[in-house]
């Protein structure tokens, strides 16, 4: 199984990375994907990427029950690199806000830029995060700083 | 008296499924719900579903709901009483019911028993403090009668209900300060557990509940670390300011109806407790009764849904429902269900029903 994308797949633009490394009984994202990218060839298998067909689109993001899909892309812009992430709380951050950049452990590890707010029919919805280029294997989850002066 | 082909009890997944598949082959089915409404649990499943397409995958529980919901009472064959209590049922083949407060007899041919499983919960001093919910409680409170169980919480329990309630928990506006499991590792899907860390939950294994505190009501509670024997290691403790504490310490099968219709039963811990002997057709020791779901062994709700549909078109069969449609669409609904168990997350149930069922039929 490739659970992460080669560096040279990065550097092509973006793609998505599946950190769903547990077999579990699933397999929407394979039926999600418009471009055939994803295989689940039995139900309890962890999906595999195919990196060439994979445009980052972010369609099957929305369907995965496990918010386990993000997309990266190293080459948003010279210093730049862009996280999308699965978001499901209220309220949306906006456009062109500031916000903490957590790890996967939830601890800050600097600062994002929304740049996108994508809200989805099925209410996972999508943030673009531009951030510095070599946090967007690390960065998977943000808090929005408002919040924090409200405790 | 009411005579009726076939009486489900129970409108969750697996009643619903039950009750939609045998109807669809022709026969009448009475359906009776212990709740105001359809849908069980599944009402307050704010969370997408596992799975495959066949079982929903990707949709969220509220959402499968309000399809099967639909569905059901698009089908004139389905009787539906909601309010309604199933009581006894007696060797005469005879179920008492309390429908709207009204005493009722029903005389059906086949009974399917889809009546779910109820939470545990755990010994600690001031265990019954105001503030102390199941999960799930707290899970109804928020999802399905908007009221915030509090403000600041604890989760006992990373079993997947733990975590998932946790999760929403958090999207309700709560402070979720911890998950607290006794395991040295997470029970629930790992998926589940990295949403809540990554948004800074910590998950705190081979830790346990002590005590709680308050004088009306929860102020907080003490945690402890165990040792590897489960036992808690001493100046461990550490005291956690809370106004809400979760549990989420498993499910046990609801039984009883089975017990008193004379079921043959069999204590079975990775099925969640005692459960009724079965065939591979969900038939129970009584030819008469058959199980679908939770009551049948503790597992997740789209194995409930199948084992729903495998049970209605069975029964529906046996009494001369048989479409020709029928074995074929039984033999994919077997095979579902073999797909969704054949994977390491599944080899807790799969020891459990090969206890618990008593014949493979082929």
């Amino acid at each position: 199984m490739n659970a992460l994308p080669s560096e040279e797949r990065l550097a092509k633009g973006p793609v998505a990375v599946f950190e769903c490394l547990q077999q579990i009984p699933c397999n929407p994202c394979a039926e999600a994907c418009p471009r055939k990218a994803i295989t689940v060839e039995h139900m309890n298998d962890c999906p595999s990427l195919n990196e060439a067909l994979c445009n980052g689109c972010g369609v099957c993001m929305s369907k995965c029950p496990g918010l386990s899909i993000f997309v990266v892309d190293a080459t948003y812009e010279q210093n730049k690199g862009l996280v999308k992430i699965p978001y499901e709380f209220f309220p949306l951050p906006k456009e062109n806000q500031m916000v903490d950049a957590l790890n996967r452990s939830g601890e800050c590890v600097g600062l994002a830029e929304v740049v996108r707010v994508q809200v989805s029919p099925n209410k996972t919805n999508i943030i673009w995060l531009a951030l510095p280029k070599q946090m967007i294997m690390e960065v998977r989850a943000i808090r929005l700083r408002e919040e924090e002066h409200h405790g | 008296m009411m005579k009726k082909e076939i009486l489900v009890i129970g409108a969750g997944p697996a009643g619903l499924m039950a009750a939609i598949h045998a109807a669809e082959t022709g026969a009448q089915v009475l359906l009776v719900e212990r709740a105001e409404g359809l849908g069980g649990q599944l009402i307050k499943q704010t969370h997408k579903f596992f799975g495959s397409k066949a079982e929903y995958a990707g949709d969220r529980g509220i959402d499968i709901a309000a399809k099967l919901i639909d569905w059901s009472k698009k089908l004139s064959n389905i009787m539906i009483w909601t309010k309604a209590t199933v009581l006894g049922i007696y060797p005469d083949g005879v179920v008492t019911i309390s429908h709207e407060g009204k005493f009722t007899l029903v005389k059906p041919e086949k009974i399917i028993v889809a009546t779910g499983a109820a939470e545990k919960t755990m010994a600690f001093p001031n265990n019954d403090l105001p503030g102390i919910y199941g999960a799930g409680a707290a899970q109804t409170l928020m999802n399905v009668h908007s009221v915030l169980p509090g403000k600041r919480m604890l989760m006992v329990g990373a079993g997947n209900i733990g975590v998932i309630v946790a999760y929403q928990l958090m999207q309700a506006g709560v402070k979720v300060v911890g998950v607290v499991e006794a395991a040295p590792q997470i029970g629930g899907y790992r998926v589940h557990a990295a949403k809540l860390q990554r948004n800074g939950v910590p998950i705190y294994t081979s830790h346990s509940i002590k005590a709680a505190h308050g004088t009306e009501v929860l102020e907080g509670v003490t945690i402890c670390k165990l040792d590897e024997k489960w036992q808690p290691i001493e100046g461990s403790e550490r005291y956690i300011a809370i106004d809400g504490l979760c549990l989420s310490v498993g499910l046990t099968p609801l039984t009883e109806l089975l017990w008193q219709a004379g079921c043959k039963m069999e204590f079975i811990n990775e099925l969640g407790g005692y459960v009724p002997l079965r065939d591979a057709n969900m038939m129970t020791t009584n030819s008469n009764i058959f199980i679908a779901g939770d009551v049948a062994g503790v597992e997740e709700a789209s194995a409930a849904m199948i084992e729903g549909k495998l049970a209605g078109l069975y029964v529906a069969a046996m009494l001369g429902h048989q479409k020709d449609w029928f074995l074929q669409d039984f033999q994919l609904a077997k095979q579902q269900l073999s797909a969704l168990r054949s994977g390491p997350a599944s080899a807790k149930v799969c020891v459990g029903l090969s206890k618990a069922i008593l014949e493979e039929v082929v």
